[in-house]
């Protein structure tokens, strides 16, 4: 966490609300002094695949502390959790979650994901991350041209945050538009261009291929761009979030992830076997709706969420 | 691919097959296959316990024990049971009279609402009637612009306001049931017999902007709600649409982004635990990509058999519809020479692997089996086929079952194969031949075509449930009179 967790600090009220979400309750499964039985793996099977890790590995946890249990080598749940917590930390190596940028020119963050996962609100909070935390020059890459009236919301966000936007009419060649901003960006000496593309499903070939596209024309603009290429991911996607991270990574090579709401009762687990098998690194988390609304992923605190219960947030 | 639930079950019982009777322990054995299909298809875990509990029991009374194949009729009664469940089916609009009709569309941030609202519009409209949009999501920046663009879209009337826009967290309480009110005035005022309410996504643990829709349902009293769910979601699910379901009291369920490869085990879960029938499937991006909802499909699509229907659907855009048709004329005169096997195998092997699709044919999964899978093998096969193939003369073209010995040796040689694939060859289009026969001049197409229909179910679109009721003041419930005349059904 490092550098986020001292500037957060200065954002108290967006802050409060966050630290609300993800720290919930973990009392219930792992109270100090109950005893792990039959009805407490049981309990803690269906926990945790209301977490949406996956039912294989559920089963591999829940056998590895039955196993423990069988042995006589643990009793109590506490003991249990050391375990669970210890087992799930280890599919989150240490490993660089910050934003890099190159020492000269634009860096690129190439923005991609299904219909409505938050790609736009997700791209309006790394602007505003980078411009206010960062103290960077950004512009943003209006490259959805098809949903309706997708270019307004990314201009009214681009407004609201006070940075520069490049876009053309709707219904325009996206790899135009992209091919405009990495121009305009280099001539304005911006420090990051963030672009956000249409919402795609990963099935459908001719649209994955266009995304490839956007991604070379960046990529022949701008060396070495874009030097991200994050995915987008709902966090109330089930296991389908698995394919989907498949399918874009062949397409434009993902090297990091946005998941985004998770300040509702959703628990996103299934970024444990994206990270897992797929190897690609968590890097933000989105917690609401406006800018402010981001923190970089911390393992930490995401595997204590999936443990617990959420209630309504008071706000 | 395509080791489906039955060769999984099917496994179970064989393994067993050594060790005698099949137990009601079996059972459970057996079910754990369909537990797990269940839960990597993210229906929800509650769901899926009591779905095994009550399979198994209902297994047990029918005796699965003393049957020959377990394994399937395992599968039959999950099938059964899951189609059961996710009915009844009511995929109609209720509307009233006099209108308009007030239809409320809620759900979770991104689930596909504003365009599901445009789909719904063109869809009443292709009905012969007269909806209107109004854009009550007066917080998620140009959702008002959005829905404008597919209002213009479809031709149906957009009402907004857009002095009541604002910003999230600062939309004054109030103003969703201003605008909501407003619109269903203006939609009396111009005559029009629907308004489709299009309101801001929302979590369904914020309790501020949950009191904003209980006004809008309280105030402009809508005489419908849908909750529009994504099909991608996982255990959450159930969670969103109970609490919705709690404190709305939806109608209705529309699950969208089903054109994805998603095993949608959400639709299962969210109409289990509301109760609420699911009305219709968003398909597609384009706003006439809007289903009605039919179950059949789905059981297979949950169980992780559904991936067949897309295959289907791939293979079928991969034919070349012309040969095809021209196949089928000659299988329906009876006469079906080498020239048509060559070019059957030929849009066959356009499929590449999905030619496995054929295989999956009732009657034709010899067809395909000559076909390696690997990647080139078809290539390579075809390409031999075609050799020998191009050694015949036109005579033994025409009357292949002259072809003796000899001739068969010279077809080789001139092919640069061994001889027993000639036979081979020959075999396969003997094969082929008796095929078509007992297809009965459907032709591939017209096959998967069947299939299609069988197994998409709702994605299929076969058959229509009956049309929309009317609520009047006096009589209740009614089908519409005049109007349905010229609702066209799609
Ligand atoms: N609660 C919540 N809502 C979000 C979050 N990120 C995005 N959204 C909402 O999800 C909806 C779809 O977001 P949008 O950015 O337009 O998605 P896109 O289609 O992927 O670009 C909007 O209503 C956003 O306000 C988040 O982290 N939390
Ligand atoms: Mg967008």
């Amino acid at each position: 966490m490092g550098f986020f967790s001292k500037s957060f600090d200065k954002l108290k009220g967006a802050l409060k609300k966050t630290a609300d979400v993800l720290n919930t309750d973990v009392r219930t499964l792992f109270v100090p002094g109950r005893q792990i039985d039959d009805a407490w793996l049981d309990e803690f099977e269906s926990k945790f695949i209301r977490g949406d890790i996956g039912v294989k590995r559920v089963e591999e946890l829940k056998g590895a502390i039955r196993e423990q249990w069988r042995l006589g080598k643990i009793r109590n749940a506490n003991e249990a959790e050391e375990i669970v917590r210890k087992k799930l930390l280890s599919f989150f190596p240490a490993e660089d979650r910050e934003l890099h940028f190159v020492p000269s020119g634009p860096t690129v963050i190439l923005v991609a994901g299904i219909n409505g996962a938050g790609k736009t609100t997700s791209i309006s909070k790394l602007a505003w991350l980078l411009k206010n935390e960062y103290q960077k020059k950004v512009m943003v890459c209006a490259s959805d041209t098809f949903r309706a009236a997708a270019v307004d919301q990314l201009t009214i966000w681009a407004e609201r945050i006070g940075v520069e936007i490049v876009k053309h009419k709707m219904g325009s060649d996206p790899a135009a538009v992209a091919y405009d901003a990495c121009e305009a960006a280099k001539a304005r000496n911006i420090d990051v261009l963030i672009v956000d593309t249409a919402g795609r499903l990963h099935t459908q070939d001719h649209l994955m291929r266009e995304l490839t596209k956007i991604r070379d024309v960046v990529a022949k603009r701008i060396e070495g761009a874009p030097q991200v290429s994050m995915l987008v991911l709902d966090a109330t996607s089930g296991q389908n979030a698995i394919a989907q991270a498949q399918h874009f990574t062949k397409a434009i090579n993902i090297n990091g992830i946005f998941l985004a709401k998770l300040d509702g009762t959703a628990k996103g687990g299934v970024v444990v076997a994206i990270r897992d098998q797929l190897g690609i690194p968590i890097k933000f988390m989105g917690l609401g709706e406006t800018p402010q609304d981001i923190e970089t992923f911390d393992p930490e605190r995401f595997i204590t969420a999936l443990f617990g219960e959420k209630e309504p947030t008071a706000k | 691919m395509f080791d489906t639930l039955t060769d999984k079950l099917s496994g179970v019982f064989r393994s067993l097959s050594g060790r005698g009777r099949i137990s009601e322990e079996n059972i459970r054995e057996s079910m754990r296959e369909v537990r797990t299909a269940l839960l990597e298809a993210d229906v929800n875990l509650k769901v899926v316990n009591e779905f095994t509990e009550h399979v198994i029991t209902k297994a047990l009374g029918q005796e699965v024990i003393h049957s020959l194949q377990p394994g399937q009729l395992m599968v039959k009664i999950v099938y059964d049971e899951l189609v059961n469940l996710m009915g009844p089916v009511d995929t109609r609009i209720y509307f009233v009279q006099p209108g308009p009709t007030v239809i409320m569309m809620c759900g979770l941030q991104g689930s596909g609402k504003t365009t599901t609202c445009g789909k719904l519009a063109m869809m009443l409209k292709g009905r012969g009637m007269n909806p209107m949009l109004a854009a009550v999501d007066l917080q998620r920046p140009a959702a008002v612009a959005q829905l404008r663009t597919l209002g213009e879209q479809v031709g149906v009337p957009v009402y907004a306001d857009d002095s009541k826009i604002g910003e999230h967290g600062n939309v004054p309480r109030g103003a969703a049931v201003a605008v909501s009110r407003a619109a269903i005035a203006e939609a009396k005022k111009t005559g029009r017999d629907v308004v489709i309410l299009d309101t801001a996504g929302r979590l369904a643990i914020d309790e501020e902007l949950m009191a904003e829709l209980r006004d809008v349902n309280e105030q402009a009293k809508p005489h419908q709600i849908y909750l529009v769910l994504d099909a991608m979601t996982g255990q959450d699910a159930v969670e969103s649409a109970r609490r919705f379901n709690e404190q709305l009291e939806l109608d209705g369920l529309i699950l969208t982004k089903f054109d994805s490869d998603t095993r949608g085990g959400a639709l299962l879960s969210a109409k289990m635990v509301t109760g609420k029938p699911v009305k219709f499937l968003g398909v597609g991006e384009k706003l006439d990509r809007l289903e009605e909802f039919r179950p059949e499909g789905m059981a297979q699509r949950i169980l992780g058999m559904g991936d067949i229907v897309g295959l289907v659907s791939e293979a079928m855009e991969k034919f070349d519809q012309e040969e095809q048709a021209k196949l089928q004329e000659k299988m329906e005169k009876g006469t079906f020479t080498l020239d048509d096997f060559m070019s059957q195998m030929t849009q066959i092997k356009r499929l590449g692997p999905m030619s496995k699709v054929i295989g999956m044919i009732p009657g034709m999964d010899q067809l395909t089996k000559q076909f390696g899978q690997g990647e080139g093998e078809i290539e390579g096969q075809m390409g031999r086929m075609k050799a020998i193939y191009d050694s015949m003369n036109r005579k033994e073209r025409a009357n292949p079952d002259s072809l003796d010995g000899p001739r068969r040796r010279r077809i080789a040689r001139g092919a640069g194969v061994d001889v027993q694939e000639v036979g081979q060859f020959m075999k396969q289009f003997e094969m082929s031949r008796s095929m078509m026969r007992a297809v009965g001049g459907m032709g591939m197409l017209g096959k998967l075509k069947l299939m299609k229909g069988l197994m998409g179910g709702g994605l299929a679109g076969l058959g229509q449930p009956g049309g929309p009721m009317i609520k009047t003041k006096k009589s209740g419930w009614q089908a519409p009179k005049d109007r349905n005349k010229k609702k066209k059904r799609r």
